[in-house]
């Protein structure tokens, strides 16, 4: 079987229960690499929750997620050690905020904030670090001049490219993004969206992305998933579902947007 | 009135004993930092709270003190801290590097290279060197368990980006033994290569922050740098205007009120050795 057939990240039955109360029950799927999957619902359905299990943010009160690492073995993520979850962390994975502030350290220099992954890796070349950050922040349509400024002067669509440039920089293959887009005026979403769309294409990305915008599930995903009540209600291609939706749910959301 | 005021050197024995344990773990981890039950001292905090509590619980009747501030023997701090223990431990003082067996410092290592009958007993005001780059302690504990230390080069990639230069001169961050990431107190990064290879045993006591931690002798410590800017130990560029080295770090002494400056040896010791020499010669 050669290396794209064996999918990148693999969650069976994952299941989070907050004491008695349910985050999400009995998530399967599969995610190979280069797809993008959408998980769309409204507030509240466990889309988060779900994201954050994938990432081994939460532990899951049952079910498993493996991972396909670089060195081609799959591995459940419960099993590694922190180091190793951190090391994936911070090389295989990006995570992208909703609120960059939390992805950022707002008080760094721009530069820093791209070069951080790079030094925890071991990079110890000033000149190296920078040149690689001028080429991110270039990537991601932020004027290299402002390289030294903190992201604390940046406007709400820079520091999110900002946020992206950090993830992207040691190359991961699979990136989590909570509603990458929201609280942005359209204008920017758009731009942002283009831009993400571009990125994952050219880099091979693996992306699950939670959004509550079917706009952007539209633009970005190979694969939806829809979420009520912590659980999953419908999945297929985006297109399938959003232009054909079999649940009364999916039907509610998709004609529940404002028409342009 | 017979019965003496105070235990030797002032702490009891059990208080001894709980910092001792401390310190033989610190030595035992070179660079860790060991969470002791600092106790309250008849002093600030800021003032070597730590340090007097390390030097109180290594200290014996047959041990000579010296006790410096920024390098120097007499000011308020030195000075405060010799009574002290000449006072509840009645042991010997000395303002000598050669003479002492234990020297409690604050931000120097004095000049005079130390030998292994020797312990140098820092105070540190902030012993987490992730302090400021990561507010929470927990987050900090668990980066120094997993030598997770990207972050601390972030830190000095700044200092270039803003400055073109490492511009970090004192608390300047080491590796210790090729593992922990440790502050080295206040002391200024021309005393950095001082620890490397060093004879005497060297404890860190932080008092307000309940922390000790010890480079052990012959410890190798690596001040942290980038490949394309080196680690350099900065100096003011003049010579002592007292005993004329050139060699030593230097204190700016404002003389007059008509912009009179005069540079002299922080050490106060070292300085008046070398001046009694030539005087000898």
């Amino acid at each position: 079987m050669s290396e794209p057939d064996v999918p990148l990240l693999v969650a069976e039955g994952v299941t989070k229960y907050y004491g008695r109360q349910l985050g999400c029950r009995d998530v399967s799927f599969s995610l190979y690499q280069g797809e993008v999957l959408a998980v769309v619902g409204e507030s509240g359905s466990g889309k988060t929750t779900l994201l954050q299990l994938l990432s081994t943010q939460l532990v899951p009160s049952a079910g498993r997620v493996r991972y396909r690492l670089r060195d081609g073995v799959t591995r459940d993520l419960a099993d590694l050690s922190e180091a190793e979850r951190r090391f994936l962390f911070r090389t295989d994975w990006g995570y992208v905020h909703q609120d960059a502030a939390l992805g950022l350290r707002m008080n760094v220099s721009a530069g820093a904030n791209v070069g951080e992954r790079l030094m925890a890796v071991g990079w110890r070349h000033y000149g190296r670090i920078r040149g690689t950050a001028v080429q991110w922040l270039d990537r991601v349509e932020i004027d290299t001049d402002r390289i030294d400024d903190p992201p604390l002067t940046y406007s709400g669509g820079m520091r999110q490219r900002l946020q992206i440039a950090r993830n992207l920089v040691t190359q991961p293959r699979l990136v989590f993004m909570d509603e990458p887009t929201g609280g942005l005026d359209v204008s920017v979403q758009a731009r942002l969206l283009d831009l993400l769309r571009g990125l994952v294409t050219e880099l091979g990305l693996a992306a699950v992305i939670v959004t509550h915008d079917l706009a952007v599930a539209r633009l970005l995903s190979h694969r939806i998933m829809v979420m009520k009540g912590g659980e999953v209600i419908e999945e297929g291609l985006t297109d399938q579902v959003l232009d054909d939706p079999r649940e009364p749910y999916t039907q509610l959301l998709v004609s529940s947007i404002l028409p342009a | 009135m017979n019965a003496p005021a105070y235990n030797f050197a002032y702490l009891d024995e059990q208080t001894k004993r709980m910092i001792r344990r401390a310190i033989l773990k610190a030595i035992a981890i070179p660079g860790y930092q060991v969470p002791f039950a600092s106790r309250e001292m008849p002093m600030p905090y800021g003032w070597g709270t730590g340090g007097v509590q390390v030097t109180a619980s290594i200290l014996g009747p047959d041990d000579v003190l010296k006790v410096i501030d920024q390098g120097s023997d007499d000011t308020t701090n030195a000075v405060s801290i010799r009574k002290f223990f000449a006072k509840t431990a009645a042991v010997r003082t000395t303002t000598r590097t050669a003479d002492a067996t234990i020297i409690q410092t604050r931000h120097r290592i004095p000049e005079t290279p130390l030998t292994g009958d020797q312990v140098l007993v820092f105070q540190v005001p902030i012993p987490e060197p992730l302090r400021f780059l990561e507010p929470r302690e927990t987050e900090t504990r668990r980066m120094h368990a997993l030598a997770d230390y990207g972050l601390m080069h972030v830190k000095l990639y700044e200092d270039i980006a803003r400055h073109g230069h490492i511009a970090t001169t004192y608390a300047y961050p080491v590796k210790v033994d090729g593992r922990y990431v440790m502050d080295p107190s206040p002391t200024p990064k021309f005393d950095n290569p001082k620890m490397d290879d060093c004879a005497a045993l060297q404890l860190f006591g932080a008092g307000r922050e309940k922390r000790i931690y010890a480079i052990p002798p012959h410890t190798k410590v690596v001040s942290l740098d980038f490949e394309d800017h080196p680690f350099e130990p900065s100096r003011t560029p003049k010579i002592c205007g007292l005993c004329g080295a050139d060699d030593t770090y230097l204190d700016e002494v404002v003389t007059d009120d008509k912009g009179g400056r005069l540079f002299v040896c922080s050490d106060s010791d070292y300085c008046e050795q070398r001046r009694g020499a030539e005087k000898t010669a």
